[in-house]
């Protein structure tokens, strides 16, 4: 074999063998995680929903080390395909191999397979999740002639952002009908201002002050702002000012330059810095 | 070499021409000749060129400003009477000529009020200072204009320039500060108790009102330190000195309106607020405005509490019993929110147990809080059936109209909208300028739809392939790098080059590509007067065969007719929007398109960029069928101006992310078409008879 097709044997990844040792940092908001440990132990599948960066994926991280099972995560995008999910045949040397893909080898390890983002993902891909979605839990490995019953380990969880207002990106209902849905919002001032002080060691006042920057950008959602700061970008500008960088160029870059090219809305969102520190 | 001045009878005789139209043997330009006689010759043609200018929007205004102007520029340089020039012609556009041509005439107090260079305009600034306003937190804040600075509660009224500071930023930055102490204002309870009554009690209501004005800066100036301690400490540096010892009870934390007003009596004799430039103003409207709110707040409250009961309540009693049974059902619980930025978070019980409010609930509550610092029990009555909205009728005073706004011309402004254009000779958009109605066409139960149809058949089948092939149907690609599936014949292929010794080719897959069309195109039809007779039937025609081609792509598209006449009647004709099929109705109303008036194009196209950009979509086109250059009755819209602020609605589109394209029948379009839409964004369609055919094909072209 030359070496040119050397990247065709690559592709499979471990990922159902690792379990995530250490305990990724995660402060529940409300019922969410009682939620889903019951949606768990009944093998229905969940949604998450809420803007980008207000904590799902780090919820999901946190709920596969407290169930203790292998977490995998597909980040979905416009060409993802159902066979990128299920996995499809590739050619050696003399004959063709099945891999699987990451939806496949998380029902054979009875993972935890997180979908983020789903909704960018070909509209193909719901063939392949509807029968797993349901009280069959099956996944149908159509070129194989297989179908993949899975264990009641598996969990099928995705998330999904319902701000973005193109038709094109909303969730089918049938789809969404088959899950459980857990909503996510930015959480309370109280409990993101606790989450920056821990994820960036940040101090009290930095935070209260990020806090209020915050509000102050997701007022202006729908205003020029698709979105306003998330509790990620807040934790970045913590750090940032955490190894010293100035408030206003730290805020300045993890957040204004983050959220808009307007320069408008940057300078506004400058002068929301200059307000709050 | 310097160019030798203009003497005064040739400049008599320049005037004499500009000036024509309001000259008269008693009224002779000779005067303003004579002072400008003395001016270097580049002054003199700055004078010239302004008094042109001027003269195209009104010949009184230009005759005004040459009368001042020579005067004007001795003291002042080129840069600042241009700013002074643009303020007159503005406040001419919007208050008329009197006002206007008193600009001209007070030059000094426009000196005074702003150092042109120095002083920070709102309009420089509104965008941002708009931003910033809305992202403060609380009830949502509009900004306008007026001399002082007051807030209703509603609106924040900033003065239109600032020049209390030596240097533009620091005035930039007091318009940052009024607006946070008048949100502050709205925000913190300064109208919780009628200050304007408690004013009024004083034997000097005025000397009252500004003392009272500057102990509430003092008691806001705690509060905004809490949250905006930015603002606070330019506050503080604005005040300078620290405040009177005898104020230190407005610093605490909880202090209110009522600590200002008992701090008002003890210190009103003998005690005098220092200067300061953010000096606001306290305002009866601000009472008025909240009552009618607060009116109009219970009602919907009240309605949507009772919505609620409704919903919690598995089984509702009789109503008899409902409303006696309401009153006091529910409950509110208040407490400090844990982020101690004096925000009180609000618990909704009913029959003593919590109940998540709906959104709509947990606005009522924060507004009402606002404006009263509490929830009063009476408050919390939900309507009994039906009354809900005579209770929000009766509560909500209806703001009188003025007969005089007529002789403004607001009524006819209801429901219109309102664009800015561009006067390429002022280097400077004309705010709200043009007065947009979006009309529909009205439909005619007409056989063209038919007739063009049966008239075209051949050429439409052939369209309806041609499109066809275009759909982003899936297509299946071989012999791809990866892929979902194995592709046997490359493979085959491959390994029998292996065996005889060649490399194995590593494009063995086949792919399912699917292109996905995402783009949305606007059709802009020029309905105006020159397009009668064949061209409106090309027009028409070609509408018909272009939907039948796109309802084979399946592209999103909208087609709107534009005309008008005048700025202040200018007319969008909606014939298909985005959201409606293509449907006997929509027939009807192409078959519906005559022609009108005239073709100001540029608000039409401001407009449609509006429409297009609230539609998602990777590509966004913006279609023109035109027959000729834009043109209007009046303001010389016909010429350099109408293509200049054309082409200004083109780069603001294309600045939005969308794309133009023109299609024209108009043999001199080569002349200015590539002025506005660049070298290849146009096309010309020599014979009218093919437009039909060619508008598709133009389309499949353009997108593909």
């Amino acid at each position: 074999m030359a070496s040119r097709s050397a990247p065709l044997n690559t592709r499979p990844l471990q990922g159902e063998a690792r379990i995530i040792a250490a305990e990724p940092y995660y402060e529940p908001v409300g019922g969410e995680i009682a939620l889903f440990e019951a949606a768990y132990a009944s093998t229905l599948p969940v949604l998450l929903k809420g803007p980008t960066g207000c904590g799902k994926t780090r919820f999901i991280e946190h709920m596969a080390w407290r169930l203790k099972r292998p977490l995998i995560t597909v980040s979905c995008h416009d060409d993802l395909t159902a066979a990128d999910l299920v996995g499809r045949y590739l050619i050696t040397s003399n004959e063709t191999v099945w891999v699987d893909g990451p939806l496949a080898r998380a029902v054979r390890s009875g993972a935890i397979c997180y979908l983020d983002e789903v909704v960018e993902a070909r509209r193909d891909t719901t063939v392949v999740i509807h029968p797993l979605a349901d009280d069959r839990r099956i996944l149908p490995m159509e070129k194989r002639g297989q179908l993949l019953q899975a264990p009641p380990e598996f969990l099928l969880a995705m998330s999904y952002n319902p701000g973005y207002q193109s038709v094109l990106k909303e969730l089918k209902q049938s789809t969404r009908q088959r899950f459980v849905a857990i909503e996510f919002q930015y959480p309370g001032a109280a409990l993101e201002e606790k989450i920056i002080r821990t994820e960036a060691s940040a101090d009290a006042a930095t935070a209260s002050a990020l806090v209020r920057l915050a509000h102050m950008t997701r007022n202006l959602k729908g205003n020029g702002l698709d979105e306003g700061a998330s509790t990620r970008l807040l934790v970045h500008a913590a750090k940032l000012i955490a190894r010293g960088i100035p408030h206003a160029g730290a805020c300045h870059s993890a957040i204004a330059e983050a959220l808009s090219d307007d320069p408008e809305m940057l300078r506004a969102i400058d002068e929301f810095v200059a307000a709050v520190f | 070499m310097t160019i030798p001045p203009l003497s005064e009878s040739e400049l008599d005789e320049r005037l004499d021409y500009l000036l024509n139209p309001v000259l008269s043997s008693r009224r002779t330009a000779a005067p303003h000749a004579r002072l400008m006689a003395p001016l270097k010759r580049p002054l003199q043609d700055f004078v010239l060129h302004w008094i042109e200018v001027i003269g195209r929007t009104n010949y009184e205004m230009a005759f005004q400003f040459a009368a001042v102007a020579p005067a004007a520029l001795a003291r002042i340089d080129t840069a600042t009477a241009e700013a002074w020039i643009i303020q007159a012609m503005d406040t001419y556009d919007r208050e008329g000529l009197y006002r206007g041509g008193q600009v001209f005439k007070q030059i000094d107090s426009f000196l005074q009020r702003a150092d042109a260079t120095q002083g920070a305009l709102f309009e420089d600034h509104a965008h941002i200072l708009e931003l910033f306003a809305c992202g403060l937190s609380g009830r949502r804040l509009k900004l306008d204009l007026a001399a002082e600075p007051y807030t209703d509660t509603e609106t924040l009224y900033l003065p239109p320039r600032i020049a209390a500071f030596p240097t533009r930023t620091e005035n930039f930055n007091l318009y940052k500060i009024l607006i946070a102490l008048l949100w502050a204002q709205a925000r913190y309870g300064t109208f919780h108790a009628d200050v304007v009554a408690a004013c009024a009690a004083y034997p000097d209501p005025a000397r009252a009102a500004a003392l009272l004005s500057h102990l509430e800066t003092l008691r806001l100036e705690t509060r905004i330190a809490a949250t905006l301690p930015g603002i606070a400490r330019d506050l503080a540096r604005l005040r300078g000195a620290p405040a009177d010892p005898r104020c230190a009870p407005l610093m605490a934390a909880a202090a209110t309106v009522h600590d200002s007003l008992a701090l008002l009596a003890d210190l009103y004799h003998g005690f005098e607020p220092p200067a300061s430039p953010c000096r606001i103003t306290l305002h009866a409207d601000a009472l008025k405005v909240r009552d009618a709110r607060l009116g109009r707040e219970r009602g919907e409250l009240a309605a949507a509490l009772a919505q609620m009961l409704h919903e919690h309540v598995a089984a509702p009693e009789a109503p008899g019993d409902n409303d006696a049974a309401t009153e006091e059902r529910f409950r509110v619980d208040m407490h400090e929110s844990a982020a101690g930025d004096g925000a009180v978070a609000i618990e909704l019980q009913l029959d003593g147990k919590p109940v998540a409010p709906p959104d709509n609930v947990t606005q009522l509550f924060e507004s009402i809080l606002q404006d009263l610092g509490q929830i009063p029990d009476e408050y919390l009555h939900a309507a009994g059936d039906g009354a809900d909205d005579a209770t929000a009728r009766d509560n909500a005073p209806q703001a009188e109209k003025d007969p005089a706004d007529v002789w403004k011309g607001i009524y006819h402004e209801d429901g219109t909208h309102l664009y800015n254009e561009w006067d390429h000779k002022r280097r400077h958009y004309r705010k709200n300028w043009c007065t947009l109605r979006e009309l529909d066409v009205h439909p005619v139960d007409s056989d063209f739809v038919d007739a063009t149809l049966t008239k075209y058949r051949p050429q439409v089948v052939q369209l309806k392939r041609t499109f066809e092939m275009l759909r982003g149907d899936d297509r299946l690609l071989k012999r791809q790098a990866s892929g979902d599936d194995i592709d046997f014949d490359a493979l085959i292929a491959a390994y029998a080059d292996l065996q005889s010794g060649m490399e194995l080719a590593d494009r063995l897959l086949t792919r399912r590509h699917k292109a996905e069309r995402d783009l949305a195109a606007l059709f802009m039809v020029d309905m105006s007067g020159s397009t009668k007779g064949w061209i409106n039937d090309a027009e028409r025609e070609s509408l018909v065969l272009l939907c039948e081609a796109l309802e084979v792509l399946g592209d999103r598209y909208a087609i709107y007719g534009f005309s008008g006449i005048t700025r202040k009647r200018c007319e969008i004709f909606r014939i298909k929007r985005f959201d409606e099929p293509y449907d006997s109705a929509v027939k009807g109303r192409i078959a519906g398109i005559t022609p009108q008036d005239y073709t100001r194009m540029g608000v039409a196209i401001r407009h449609l960029t509006r429409i297009l950009n609230a539609v998602d979509a990777r590509t966004k086109l913006l279609i023109t069928l035109s027959d000729g250059k834009p043109d209007d009755y009046s303001d010389n819209y016909r010429g350099e101006y109408g293509i200049e602020d054309t082409r200004q609605a083109l780069i603001e589109a294309h600045r939005a992310g969308v794309k133009p394209f023109c299609i024209t029948i108009d043999h001199e379009a080569r002349d200015y078409l590539p002025h506005l839409y660049g070298p290849v964004n146009w096309t010309l369609v020599n014979d009218v008879t093919r437009l039909p055919l060619k508008v598709s094909d133009i389309y499949r072209r353009l997108t593909t």
